[in-house]
């Protein structure tokens, strides 16, 4: 598959009054075209940040790209002008909102704000806008968009929001859509039903959706590669299979022992001690170590790179060396993989979070 | 939305009604008399002035009285400045302090929400902090002292402008000048800081994320989020800027209603005060009548929850 998005050893700082936050501290990957890529981790690991990034959303001052590229297209996004970019988001870069109660503007139609990107991107006229509007809206499944089309916001569920934003987000048949967790303001039957609709959507338009979510049954359901993140890095990155039966960095491990599921009713959920360091102060060494409890000494001095564990799957932990210790993951995981391997992980539904 | 509007000219005649009563008993408790604040007269004399205004009826006579004239319009005559009808008065006076108002508002707005959105946009700028000492002076410093320095040095020092009277557009430049820069300075504030709030907000990301260039975000999905506040300190404020201002009026000798109404308060003239005092409150309804209209064609949410009142 040809790649569309190549992010290269990206570096984001706030800069603040406690002094310089480094939110996102070299991150690299790549996004293919058509595929799916979930990044997942905790709050505060610089999923956000990052996705927000390649379409320059993060406000400056206090942040800033430090260094890195972004190559999309055969231009490098992190150095655009203001004015260049704005031609490129909404029509190559589009992104969905977390929260579809305060991500539409209260004050206009949504009928309105859906065209404003038609007219913007696609220079068509109002009507012709208005009429794709309204077929948008009927994508999204959203019933008798001629007459919705001209309401506010608030007359519209959260469910429905989300649609609309959603229909916002893929007004100009975007290359590159980025969801950043568009599921988690909204109660779990919705939540079922948006996922279905944005694959649905995906396999009409074809385009490559960055997924972002601390959500691992719904990565299960959506991705096709993982990416995880923590203290500002990707610390493991792999197919959904490789990162569900075989992982191998710790944190890992942590998320899936603490990932509730219903085929799993005999362990009690492993939860990570500790909490994320601050970014203020990043730790010397490998961010994850003190609430690793395999921790090997290096682990304190020195930053693991990233290990080639298959061609798709990379790893940033020591225990990939070869020189390291062979440590087995904690038993509950293992019998979570053996049981991800076994359902397969795509059917642990996410309507079965509590 | 017309059913709405009724309603509420209904509301806003029994308020009238009630302001009417309270502002005739407070007068009627008052000590003194109008025909005692100056000249000396002897028993007899009094006498014959409170029958000719019939003011030795028993008070619930009065009041009816009252009432039954203000329905047809009459507001009483004044009993200091030569009898005048109180309507003639005010009609001769208030276009005067409504124009000075007016023309102070309109000028003091715009001017203070041009400001308020270049210092929200350039937050922590130096044109936000120049911004902020502005708005500062002009809350803090009260309107004669500007009215005085104007007055010194572009009246008399430059001779550009005439220093008092009412005689014309010239004439009405400094007033309205040393009158804007109140509501200039607090539509500045209110603004930056309604603005701030607004641009960070998750739909301006949506917008930004769109495409929408920086005009399109400040002017199409900024302002009108941020007006709700502005509208509703500016509303009181129109009022009370068109309903005269006594030191202004004084320092330029303009021949408003501010003056007049302090008058007619310290020689106890009945009339004039409850005149002015039930226009006030008719204007000020009004007011905020047109605000609350405002508010439905800037945002929507509150244009349903009116409708179904």
């Amino acid at each position: 598959m040809d790649k569309i998005l190549e992010v290269n050893d990206l570096h984001i700082s706030f800069d603040t009054y406690g002094g310089e936050v480094k939110a996102v501290r070299g991150v690299t990957f790549d996004l293919k075209k058509g595929e799916t890529l979930a990044i997942v981790g905790e709050s505060g690991s610089g999923k956000s940040v990052t996705t927000r990034a390649l379409a320059r959303l993060i406000p400056s001052p206090p942040g800033r790209i430090k260094q890195g590229e972004i190559l999309f297209d055969g231009k490098d996004l992190a150095k655009l002008k203001e004015k260049e970019m704005q031609q490129i988001r909404g029509k190559d870069i589009s992104t969905i909102f977390q929260d579809p109660m305060t991500s539409l503007n209260p004050t206009m139609k949504i009928g309105n704000q859906i065209m404003e990107g038609l007219i913007k991107h696609q220079k068509m006229s109002r009507a012709q806008a208005k009429s794709r509007a309204i077929e948008l809206l009927e994508l999204v499944g959203l019933p008798n968009p001629t007459e919705r089309i001209n309401q506010y916001p608030h007359q519209f569920s959260g469910g429905q929001r989300q649609r609309v934003v959603i229909a916002i987000a893929l007004a100009c048949n975007p290359k590159i859509l980025i969801a950043d967790e568009p599921t988690t303001a909204l109660d779990v039957t919705i939540q079922a039903q948006i996922l279905e609709l944005m694959k649905d959507i995906q396999k009409k338009t074809e385009s490559s959706i960055i997924f972002i979510t601390h959500d691992l049954g719904v990565v299960a359901n959506v991705a096709d590669r993982v990416a995880v993140m923590y203290a500002g890095k990707i610390v493991e990155i792999g197919t959904v299979d490789e990162i569900f039966y075989n992982p191998k960095h710790p944190y890992t491990w942590g998320l899936l022992g603490s990932m509730p599921t219903l085929d799993n009713t005999e362990d009690s959920l492993i939860a990570i001690p500790g909490s994320p360091p601050d970014m203020l102060k990043p730790p010397k060494g490998d961010a994850f170590a003190p609430r690793n409890e395999y921790a090997l000494e290096i682990d304190k001095e020195m930053e693991p790179p990233m290990f080639k564990v298959s061609d798709t799957h990379y790893a940033a932990t020591w225990l990939l060396h070869e020189y390291a210790p062979d440590i087995e993951p904690p038993e509950a995981v293992k019998r979570r993989m053996k049981g991800f391997a076994k359902t397969g992980a795509g059917n642990s539904k996410e309507g079965e979070r509590p | 939305m017309v059913r709405y509007i009724l309603q509420r000219l209904g509301y806003m005649l029994l308020t009238l009604f009630l302001i009417a009563t309270f502002s005739f008993f407070l007068m009627k408790m008052l000590p003194g008399s109008p025909m005692k604040a100056e000249q000396k007269l002897s028993e007899a004399q009094l006498e014959i002035l409170y029958e000719k205004y019939n003011l030795d009826d028993p008070v619930p006579v009065q009041y009816i009285n009252y009432l039954g004239n203000l329905a047809q319009g009459d507001l009483g005559v004044s009993f200091q400045m030569n009898n005048q009808p109180v309507t003639a008065l005010l009609a001769s006076r208030i276009p005067v302090s409504a124009h000075l108002g007016f023309q102070a508002m309109i000028l003091g707005t715009i001017l203070g929400m041009l400001l308020g959105l270049v210092a929200a946009v350039r937050n922590n700028s130096w044109i936000d902090y120049t911004s902020n000492v502005i708005s500062v002076i002009g809350i803090s410093i009260p309107s004669f002292i500007f009215a005085g320095l104007l007055q010194y040095f572009v009246g008399v020092k430059l001779g550009l402008l005439p220093i008092a009277f009412w005689e014309g557009f010239q004439h009405t430049i400094m007033p309205t000048i040393a009158l804007a820069i109140f509501p200039l300075a607090i539509a500045a504030r209110f603004l930056r800081t309604e603005m701030i709030e607004v641009l960070g907000s998750d739909y301006i990301v949506t917008a930004r994320a769109k495409g929408v260039t920086k005009g399109g975000i400040m002017f199409k999905h900024g302002l009108r989020n941020a007006l709700i506040p502005l509208v509703t300190v500016m509303g009181p404020m129109a009022v009370s800027l068109m309903t005269g201002t006594l030191v202004i009026e004084q320092i330029f000798s303009i021949p408003g209603i501010g003056e007049q109404f302090v008058t007619s308060v310290t020689t106890n003239d009945f009339p004039v005060i409850m005149g002015t005092t039930l226009f006030f409150a008719f204007f000020f309804i009004l007011i905020i009548l047109v605000i609350d209209i405002l508010y439905g064609i800037i945002d929507p949410r509150i244009r349903l929850a009116g409708g179904k009142d």
